[in-house]
């Protein structure tokens, strides 16, 4: 997919690049993997559960009296999943992997757009169920010559007479061999049927299929599993009364999407593992592409997957976006090539302007020296991150639980408002300092703790000092309640003095005293130290939370480059074709094409001039006045003679012509056929784009 | 009093027959007389119509398992097309005729059928008896070949053999009939069993433990409360077996006594009802049902299946969800004067009122052209909205997710048309 080596030459490290940005891709990867698994796990192992308990009567066989009276209803599994419908794939396929693992070899996965009717449903489903029998056993080749012969009858008992076979089979021949792979699953083991999007399905088939198999319900241990996307009302919706009373139904839950990426968000963004970054701008696309468009997790992880191979792609010197071990080898063997790349980064210069001169000339000329410059900054920088991180969870810590929340309740809001600028100089920095100066004791302690642990979980050897600085904070605290009763004294001493005095001049002036003495106030202890804490915090967040802008060489290791990204994710097929046919010259480069605001060129390929034209239009459009104004244009430039000669009869080229450019109008979408009018097409679109 | 009497059939099997029957004793009688001695032939078809669990599948088994009368019984709605339906007939004949070795037999059209059929019966022991071809849920018969029903209705006739088919469905016999004309078959109806019927019926078979007096009272009082909503028989009887652990709840632990009528009355009652509220509606499954039960739970912690409405949707869904809304429900020459910053003055109401007596919302969702519906989204969304292929693929999403739904397949560039299907109560959940 991404072809690094032919397209740039080889003093710049593409062969390096492509295995770099494979194997961080790769690692990335599994961790997701890991995340999604985890995160599953919950749910999986609830519906592990159910399953389990759903058929433990079938091997029985109890002929207890409520056993006999009661209906034997169909287990059912509503799985709500959530509207982010290209994740359910992995969940379903990490559930059924669960369930051939845990209970039942006996899995079919069956979408809607296979099972358009009841026979295409029962075919699929046995095509399934017999194959994974062949896939079980796959020794022996009679079984498949069997299989073959039965789907030609898709009918129940031929799936109950080979689900018997099947389940005798292994219960005759345990010998050594199977033992493993059957002792897992129970003597019959039930059959399980997902249905992956349940509001697709016609209500006829599943109402078909449900009445159907719960008629068999005694000889096929059949368990069903509803994915559901919206809400498990969809289930009355789709089946009658009569319907789903044959089912039994429970109801399992999978996490909100939200939760989902906001796990992935903070395994994979915030932490130092990785090396690549993403910048401000692009986790914004990412991040609006998930919450407005999609809520697809799925595609968020795609979207980043393009980050990397773009990042390696375009920037020559990602090379040097690795991991801090391999740094200082791969720093000391760029080529010139490379050294002078590095000098063009502007945050470079920028760094370079702010040296001396001499050092200036060494930076500017001298590689090798440049390199040891630049192994020092991108160590610095990997410091840099660090600290970040759990600086910025810190400050997390204070701002998620302010009412209204001014800098956002999620960390990665919190995340984009840091990397954007620098956060202390916004309003809402400062508004959430001014709600932070006014939590209460309880609170505050609470806080201060959780800082303290991320602190010193956080690798940085920076932070020793702050740790001890916010664990003296939290004695100050503690040693604060012995002093609280005292001042609880000193103030009734005042309200005792006020009782005493009974004439009026006296009363009045001791009141206006306490009013004065109110008003400056001296700040009680509490408030002094809660102030201290408050700018302690706000020292650490300007100390560390510098946007990655401002650091020199970001441009290594941070992928900035959001339009790209946005042109990729986010396409606007209408807007493009409108440039294109509005505004050739953006597309074909050509010079006679550029046009000065509204006019028509005739230069233009033919379908841009009708296009430009039909703008001007209405709903319907008359062709002989279109065919009209597309010769004049044309003729425009040629002899004005020889177009008066002709003003009366268009040209048969010209008329060819814009036929072959309505016809193409047509093929595009913007204009169809009418009947309303003879010789009238009709507009298909409105306003500019 | 024996009220079935036929001379062809021994009285003991008659007297079983009417014990396994209950309620349903005129009819069974009919039939046997419809059928006949063994030997002689029976009407050609006999169709028998009747409400859900009136007993038709029961009745038509019981009788002819206990008089052993040869017969073939086949569920309409399991052998979906006419192939599967007629080897499936094929198959079981087979079974019944006593040939052991039950080999696939292909049978395609109703051609072969009748040929096969013949050969079947011809291999058969009992040529003298009368064959009965059961079909049920014989409204399925409908959806195949034209030609399948007519011919199962005069079977006797195409294949000359004493075969009677009997349909069994739940709607009545006008909805069947071809319009170019067929042998009609001999309609019998099965009325809706009465509430004493009901009563009769379930407290039949009692649990072992309790008297049947005992149960007979628990029957009584599940019956009050379920009654009005519910007259399916299985469905009852799901409910009572359900139920009646807690019923006895009071006596085995000492608390009243089997006669204590009142007692237990006001233990179960209020439960009962909370059951019609969720376990008959499944809303919570049975099975949670009973371990609510076992552990003694109140069932208001665990929540119902709609109690779950709540669809989370990504921003431009719910704007698009919400702008289909509004074009489904408003006419279009409202739109400008809702949507448009600059409209005209407002005309006088009276002409609106004339013609909007009828709220919108009583007429249902009407269709609104894709282009409407973005319109009125970029109307309502505060900043400017880009046309990409994102939204789009939204539309369509939201299509696959039945919350709007196409209108007319015809050709996309024609300018689809779609219709909001969901309700204004979801409607203001999203708007939140």
């Amino acid at each position: 997919a991404h072809d690094f080596r032919s397209t740039s030459h080889d003093s710049e490290d593409t062969e390096l690049r492509f295995v770099t940005c494979q194997s961080l891709w790769n690692q990335i990867k599994s961790e997701t993997e890991q995340i999604q698994e985890d995160l599953n796990k919950q749910l999986l192992d609830n519906l592990v559960s159910f399953l389990s308990r759903s058929h433990s009567d079938f091997q029985e066989k109890t002929t207890k009296w409520t056993c006999r009276m009661k209906f034997r209803e169909i287990p059912t599994a509503a799985l709500v999943l959530g509207v982010n419908v290209t994740d359910h794939d992995l969940t379903f396929r990490g559930l059924s992997d669960v369930l051939q693992d845990n209970i039942t070899p006996y899995v079919a996965l069956l979408e809607a757009k296979d099972c358009p009717g009841i026979k295409n449903l029962m075919q699929k489903l046995m095509g399934q169920l017999m194959n994974c029998d062949v896939e079980v056993d796959s020794l022996e080749d009679e079984d498949c010559v069997q299989v073959s012969q039965n789907r030609i009858r898709c009918s129940m008992p031929s799936l109950i007479s080979w689900y018997e076979s099947v389940t005798k089979e292994t219960d005759s021949e345990t010998p050594s061999k199977k033992r493993n792979s059957s002792s897992r699953h129970w003597q019959s083991p039930p059959v399980v049927v997902i249905f992956k999007d349940m509001e697709s399905f016609t209500t006829k088939v599943l109402q078909d299929f449900i009445v159907i198999s719960s008629q068999h319900i005694h000889e096929l241990p059949l368990v069903l599993i509803f994915g559901i996307a919206t809400s498990p009302m969809i289930i009355h919706r789709l089946l009658p009364h009569s319907v789903s009373s044959l089912l039994c139904i429970e109801l399992f839950q999978s996490l909100s999407c939200k939760e989902h990426l906001s796990t992935i968000i903070d395994k994979l963004l915030l932490t130092s593992r990785f090396p690549f970054k993403l910048g401000e701008k692009v986790l914004q696309v990412l991040i609006n592409i998930f919450l407005y468009h999609d809520f697809s997790v799925q595609n968020f992880i795609k979207g980043f997957q393009l980050c990397i191979v773009e990042h390696f792609y375009s920037q020559p010197l990602s090379v040097l976006c690795c991991h801090l071990a391999d740094l200082k080898k791969r720093v000391y063997s760029l080529s010139h090539d490379q050294c002078e790349n590095i000098r063009r980064l502007p945050s470079f210069r920028r760094y370079v302007e702010k040296q001396e001169s001499g050092k200036q000339i060494e930076l500017l000329t001298n590689d090798s020296f440049l390199k040891e410059e630049t192994e020092k900054l991108l160590e610095d920088l990997h410091v840099y991150h660090e600290n970040y991180v759990s600086v910025l969870r810190c400050l997390h810590v204070f701002t998620s639980s302010l009412p209204k929340y001014p800098l956002g309740k999620q960390i990665r809001e919190l995340h984009c408002a840091c990397l954007e600028n620098q956060v202390w100089e916004t309003e809402e920095y400062e508004s959430s300092l001014q709600l932070a100066r006014m939590l209460n004791k309880t609170d505050l302690v609470s806080m201060l703790q959780q800082c303290v642990e991320i602190l010193m979980s956080s690798s940085g050897k920076e932070f020793d000092k702050s740790v001890e600085k916010l664990k003296e904070f939290l004695t100050q605290f503690q040693n604060l309640e012995a002093e609280a009763s005292q001042e609880r004294d000193v103030s009734g001493s005042s309200q005792k003095e006020l009782q005493k005095k009974t004439d009026l001049y006296h009363l009045q002036k001791t009141l206006l005293e306490l009013k004065e003495s109110r008003r400056s106030k001296k700040l009680t202890k509490f408030e002094m130290l809660r102030f201290e804490v408050v700018d302690y915090i706000d020292r650490l967040v300007r100390k560390y939370l510098v946007p990655a802008d401002n650091r020199t060489l970001h441009e290594i290791v941070y992928f900035n480059a959001a339009t790209v990204l946005r042109g990729h994710l986010n396409a606007a097929p209408r807007t493009a074709l409108h440039t294109a046919l509005n505004n050739p010259h953006w597309y074909l480069k050509n010079q006679a094409l550029k046009c000065d605001g509204g006019g028509i060129s005739n230069k233009a390929p033919d379908i841009c001039i009708v296009y430009k034209l039909h703008l001007e239009c209405g709903r319907l459009i008359n062709l002989v006045d279109w065919l009209e104004a597309f010769s004049t244009v044309v003729m425009a430039g040629e002899e004005p003679n020889a177009a008066a000669a002709s003003s009366d009869q268009v040209d048969d080229i010209i008329h060819a012509r814009f036929i072959r450019a309505v016809s193409e109008l047509e093929l595009l979408g913007f204009i169809k056929p009418s009947k309303q009018k003879t010789d009238h097409v009709a507009r298909l679109t409105w306003g500019g784009c | 009093m024996p009220n079935l009497e036929h001379p062809a059939y021994p009285a003991a099997d008659l007297l079983h027959l009417e014990s396994l029957v209950p309620c349903r004793e005129s009819q069974v009688s009919m039939l046997l007389s419809i059928f006949g001695e063994r030997q002689q032939f029976s009407f050609p078809s006999i169709f028998i119509y009747g409400h859900t669990s009136s007993g038709k599948t029961y009745v038509m088994q019981t009788l002819l398992t206990t008089l052993q009368l040869p017969h073939v019984f086949v569920n309409c709605v399991e052998y979906f097309t006419s192939r599967l339906l007629l080897e499936e007939i094929l198959i079981q004949l087979q079974s019944c005729s006593g040939t052991e070795q039950v080999s696939p037999v292909r049978c395609d059209t109703l051609n072969d059928f009748v040929r096969l059929f013949k050969q079947a019966l011809a291999t058969r022991e009992l040529q003298d008896q009368t064959l009965y071809i059961v079909l049920d849920r014989a409204e399925q018969l409908r959806e195949m070949e034209a030609n399948i029903l007519p011919a199962f209705l005069r079977l006797q006739e195409l294949t000359d053999r004493n075969v009677t088919v009997v349909l069994l469905s739940e709607i009545v016999w006008e909805l069947f009939r071809p319009t170019i004309g067929c042998f009609e078959p001999f309609t019998m109806y099965f009325p809706d069993y009465s509430i004493g019927h009901l009563q009769k019926i379930l407290s039949q078979n009692h649990p072992p433990e309790y008297s049947a007096d005992f149960y007979a009272a628990y029957i009584n009082i599940l019956l009050g409360v379920f009654y009005m909503v519910c007259r399916d028989l299985k469905e009852l009887r799901h409910l009572a077996a359900l139920n009646f652990a807690k019923y006895c709840e009071p006596v085995v632990r000492g608390e009243a006594n089997e006669r204590d009528t009142r007692k237990l009355w006001k233990n179960i009652e209020p439960h009962l009802k909370k059951a019609m509220q969720t376990v008959y509606l499944r809303e919570i499954s049975s099975s949670q049902w009973e371990r609510l039960q076992h552990d003694g739970g109140e069932p208001g912690q665990l929540k119902g299946l709609s109690a779950h409405t709540h669809v989370e949707l990504p921003y431009y869904s719910k704007f698009l969800l919400i702008a289909a809304y509004l074009a489904s429900y408003n006419p279009v020459r409202t739109d400008k004067r809702f949507f448009l910053k600059h409209h005209g003055k407002i005309r006088k109401t009276n002409f609106m009122k004339k013609h909007e007596k009828t709220s919108n919302h009583l007429l249902g969702p009407k269709p609104f052209p894709l282009d409407r519906l973005l319109a009125i989204l970029y109307s309502i969304v505060d900043n400017r909205v880009a046309p990409t292929a994102n939204i789009f693929s939204q539309i369509t999403s939201l299509v696959t997710l039945q919350l709007l739904s196409m209108v007319g397949q015809n050709d996309q560039l024609d300018g689809p048309r779609y219709k909001c299907t969901v309700s204004l109560d979801f409607i203001r959940a999203i708007a939140r």
